[in-house]
Parts: structure tokens; sequence; C-alpha cells
């Protein structure tokens, strides 16, 4: 019998930051496996790591130790510029505060990551008109971000993150800053991206309810996988 | 691809109060270099559009101006027949012996006094400098005490129009006619007779010889033979050197004037254009961290900040540029420094001062932006991104 080898391989990742003359120790030889299609929950208690964890994964944190790979590309050894073209193909952001560009319409926020793309003006187009449809916002294309409600503008980044079809969604608290209604909403929709659309999906998150739409749950605390 | 133009472009405006505020600071340091430069061209077009390129004028060796000048009569017979000299079409020589004085006049508005040339000269003038039309009245008859007056004397001075007097050397001059000599010096001159104002001044030397050439190439060895000639004590410079030699000294120091303004100012639009790119950056921190973790390199966050601190000068560059434009409908009457005399002239607007003045401002817009855009560029993007 083969095993598939999982999307996300970590093996003893340590990562500590200095404050000062201080080093505060953030994971310690942390392992885990994030198979492809998974909708993995990340809980803890603030400082537990969780935040690091996900940066860690997503290439926009360096480890200082161990092994992390994504699709079978070891992401360690990377340059900072082929670091960020990997991340553009390969990840797709959810933040909790949305981090909309406010001076940009939806349509031309969603379109960003296809920016760093080869693909022509139109193909954009209808990438971007797609992925609006799929999270019910095409009618609100031109709209800025100051004029869309919370649960809204959190729609606009899940397109955001799904436009450029990357494997890996990293949503880190996406829900902390909407009300039920529209958190709701925005758990439907990755629960949908891991159903319909095959991504795997990574979630920190400290809302139980949120929580419940994953998977998988894993605790973190001080930097240790309970 | 970058980050869209509009993301920068849109920051602008999303700001307009301090782009405004900032652009204007750049506009006032733009205006100021724009019409030093400005001032420079139009001075340097009025004096030495004053001169042709193959007419030559001889002055006593080492006198500055005309006015300082003195040829004798001999001096003027022995050049006059030269076979450099050109032919007109009446068979005489283009070559007119003129004689330069400074007198008073009154002006019109305030009633004050001002050096004005009077020109001894006739009708062979015009033809050496078409440049010069008589667009009221008549020419002097020759051997009268009539004169015309410049559009710029006409306009200014009391008794300057046509058909009204003026009085010097103890009699009265009938302005007969009056003539437009464009933006060159000659319109702040009256023009008589030069035989009458000889008489009237007691003059006996000329102040210049002005012929024009039959070849503008023969120049150089006309110049070698006749200010080696032992008769002559003459120097012979192409009206457009000598009348370019004239305004080196008031170029010069408007120059120097102008640009210490600017240097200062600049620095001021500088450390203003910093402060504004400083706050930009801070602002949109967090922004700058997602850009980075979508995938935007650090020299794309680089471009665009500087990019946003180009555009800022621009804006304060076009606002310069427009402003200082204004100054063409001005017109400076200063001092002459070389003749002594009253003489006016504009600012005047190139495409190539535009161009410097627009290069200027977005130089002052790098220059303020570098430091900001790096510091954008430069933040780790877990870092930035912690900034809500």
């Amino acid at each position: 019998m083969t095993t598939t080898p999982p999307l996300v391989l970590i093996r003893d990742l340590s990562k500590s930051y200095r404050r000062g003359d201080q080093i505060i120790p953030v994971l310690d030889n942390l392992s885990l496996d994030i198979p492809a299609g998974e909708f993995l929950a990340l809980m803890g208690p603030s400082g537990s790591g969780k935040s690091t964890l996900l940066n860690l994964i997503a290439g926009i944190d360096s480890a200082d130790s161990g092994r992390l790979e994504v699709g079978g590309i070891d992401i360690r050894p990377l340059s900072e510029r082929e670091l960020a073209r990997w991340r553009a193909g390969h990840i797709g952001f959810i933040f909790q505060f949305y981090n909309l560009i406010p001076v940009l319409t939806a349509f031309e926020n969603v379109e960003l990551p296809l920016l760093l793309t080869d693909l022509p003006r139109q193909q954009r187009r209808d990438h971007v008109e797609l992925v609006l449809g799929l999270v019910g916002l095409a009618d609100r294309s031109d709209h800025y971000p100051g004029q869309l409600s919370g649960g809204q503008q959190q729609r606009v980044a899940i397109a955001r993150a799904l436009v450029a079809d990357p494997s890996i969604i990293v949503a880190d608290e996406p829900t902390g800053d909407l009300d039920r209604h529209s958190a709701e909403e925005v758990l439907e929709l990755l629960e949908k991206l891991v159903h319909d659309f095959g991504k795997t999906v990574i979630m920190v998150t400290h809302d139980p309810r949120a929580a419940d739409k994953a998977h998988v749950v894993r605790q973190l605390e001080k930097g240790v996988l309970m | 691809m970058p980050v869209p133009f509009a993301y920068s472009l849109r920051n602008l405006w999303t700001r307009r109060l301090t782009t405004v505020l900032t652009a204007a600071g750049m506009a006032l340091v733009v205006f100021v270099f724009a019409a030093t430069l400005m001032l420079g061209e139009g001075l340097n077009r009025t004096l030495v559009a004053t001169g042709s390129y193959d007419n030559v004028i001889m002055t006593r060796t080492s006198a500055n101006s005309e006015v300082q000048s003195a040829v004798e009569r001999g001096q003027a017979a022995i050049v006059e027949s030269r076979p450099e000299v050109a032919i007109g079409a009446n068979g005489a020589p283009l070559l007119v012996k003129e004689l330069v004085v400074i007198i008073n006049l009154l002006r019109r508005d305030s009633g004050q006094s001002a050096n004005i040339v009077v020109r001894g000269t006739n009708d062979v003038a015009l033809q050496l400098r078409p440049q010069v039309r008589l667009i009221a009245g008549r020419l002097p008859q020759p051997g009268s005490s009539e004169v015309v007056a410049g559009a710029s004397i006409a306009r200014r001075f009391q008794g300057g129009g046509l058909g009204e007097t003026v009085r010097f050397a103890l009699r009265d001059w009938q302005v007969v006619g009056v003539f437009d000599a464009g933006t060159t010096a000659f319109n702040s001159e009256l023009w008589g007779d030069a035989d009458q104002l000889m008489a009237a001044f007691r003059r006996p030397v000329y102040s210049s010889l002005t012929f024009r050439l039959r070849e503008a190439g023969l120049f150089p060895d006309l110049k070698t033979e006749l200010e080696s000639d032992p008769r002559l004590t003459l120097e012979a410079r192409r009206e457009t050197r000598y009348y370019a030699d004239q305004s080196e000294a008031m170029a010069k120091f408007l120059r120097i004037l102008g640009l210490t303004l600017t240097v200062v100012f600049s620095l001021g639009a500088i450390i203003g254009a910093m402060i504004t790119m400083y706050a930009a950056v801070a602002g949109r921190t967090s922004e700058i961290g997602t850009l980075r973790a979508l995938g935007f390199t650090r020299p794309e966050i680089l471009i665009a900040f500087i990019a946003e601190a180009l555009l800022l000068g621009g804006v304060g560059g076009i606002g310069g540029v427009a402003g200082a434009s204004l100054l063409q409908f001005l017109t400076i009457n200063t001092l002459n420094w070389q003749t002594f005399s009253e003489f006016s002239f504009g600012f005047i607007l190139t495409p190539t001062i535009a161009m410097q003045s627009l290069l200027f401002a977005l130089v002052m817009g790098l220059l303020g932006g570098i430091l900001p855009a790096l510091r954008a560029a430069r933040m780790t993007i877990v870092e930035a991104l912690r900034q809500e």
C-alpha cells in the first residue's frame, strides 16, 4: 500500500524571537503533517505560537531550524525573491482585519495576486469576476473596501486568496472581527473551498464555533502541539 | 508586474490636503527656479536678439559699451572703405556711424527721471536691423530736430509719444514716428539724425560703427586685420557677441541670486516631501505587509513609494511651471549696468526651461521620497502585518 505524502511536512521546527538580550522560544521542535484537502484549525492561548506556525507555513517568516516542505518543496533555503513568487503561486492569505488595500476597488484588490502572474488582462478579468461571483459579490466589484461591510470585506479577501488558485489557504482569525452572521458566511465559504475546490485550509482561531467546522483541530501550547 | 500605478496615485488623492500642501511647497521652489531661468532667458533674448550674427560693431578698444566708446571720423572712413562691408541696394555701404548718448526723461506714471539712450543714426540702420519696424509716423528728416521713439519709450516716458516733444541738448525734438523693435533693447531708445545730434551734443566723434558683412564667414580675418591696424585702435565684435557681453554681468547676478534662493528653498521642500512620505509609510505599514505577503518583492514596494514621491514632485512641478508661465505677462524695466540706461525685458518660458523645472521637481520628489521608500521596502512582513 502506498501512502500519499502530506502537502505540508514539518519536522523538528523551532523558532524563537529575540527581545533585547532575551531569547524567547515560540516553537519548540514541532512536527506536523497536513494532508492535501484538509481543513485544519490551530487553537491555543495567545502567545502559544499559532500565528508563528501559520506564518512559517505561509513563507512569510523563517524558522531557526528544522524541516518545512510544502508540496514537496523545501521552502527554507529559498531566497527572499523566490519565496515571494512561491507565495504568490501557492498560498492564499486571509487576515483577521481583511487587509484589503483601501484605495483599490474590490475588483482591483482581488486582481492583485494575478498581477504577479503572466496572465493577460482579459484572463485576469475573467478570473476575478469568477471568484467575486463565488463569494457572492459580483455586483460589488467597483466598490472600495470602505463602502463594504466587514463580512463583505472578508469575502473579498477570500476571493483574493482564491484567485491565483493556490493549493493552501492560510487564515489568521478570519472570523475574529465579524458578527455571528458574517462569521457563519465566511466559515461556510471556507468549507466550500475545501469540499468543492479541494483546497487545504489552515486556520488559526480562538472561536470554538469556527473550529467546529474544521476536519482537524490541533491545540498549541507554549510552542508544542498537544 | 509592479504594484499598480493606481495604488500610488489614489493614495496621493486620498490624502489630498497633505498632498496639495506638500506639492504647493515644491511648486513655490519650482516657481523660483523657473522664474530665474526665464528671467535669464528674457534678458539674454532681449540683448542678444538686439544683434545680428552677420553684423559687426566696432567700438574703441576696451570700451565695454557704445556709451564709453569714441570713433573718429577718419577711422570711420577707413572701415567704410573695406571691401568686406556689404553694399546696399543703392550702392552705398551697409554701414552706419552712430552716436550714443544718455539723456534723462521723466516717466509718465511716476514722474521720476530715468536714463534713456539717444542714438544718432541714419536710415541705413533699419536695413541693418530688420527687427526694427516703423509702426507709426515716419522717419526723421536728415538735418532736422526730429526723432523716432522706440515703442517702450513712447508708452512710458513723457514727451515720447507720437507728435509729442522731448527736450534735451538745449533743443526741442519732435517725435515724428514710433518704431517697434520686438523684444530687443532698441525698443527703449530714441533715434535721430546722427549729424544733428552730434552738433547738438557738441560731440566731434561717433560712438560706434555697425556694418553688415558681405559674408558672415569673413569676420575672423577682418577682425584680425582691423584690430592690428595702428590707425584704428578699435575693437571689432559680432553684434550678437557685443550684446551678449552686455547681458553678462546682469545675467550672472540673476543666476547666482536665483539659484541660491532655489537651493535654500529646495532643502525645505525636500524635507517637506520626506515628512509627507514618512507619514505615508507609517500610515500604511499593514498594507505594505499585505502586499509583501501576497508576493510583491521589496524592489516592487520601493518603486511604488518612489512613484508616489515622483508624482508628488510632478504635481509640484506642474504647479510651479504653470505659476511661472504667468510671469510672461510681466515686463521688467531696469537699468542696463553697461550703458546706465533704461531697458525692458520680460520672462520667457521655453520648452527647455519647462522641462528643466519639471525635472528639478522630480529630483526634489525623488530625494524626499527615497528614504521613506527604503524604509517601506525594508520592513519585515511579519512586523508590518502586526501594525493594524
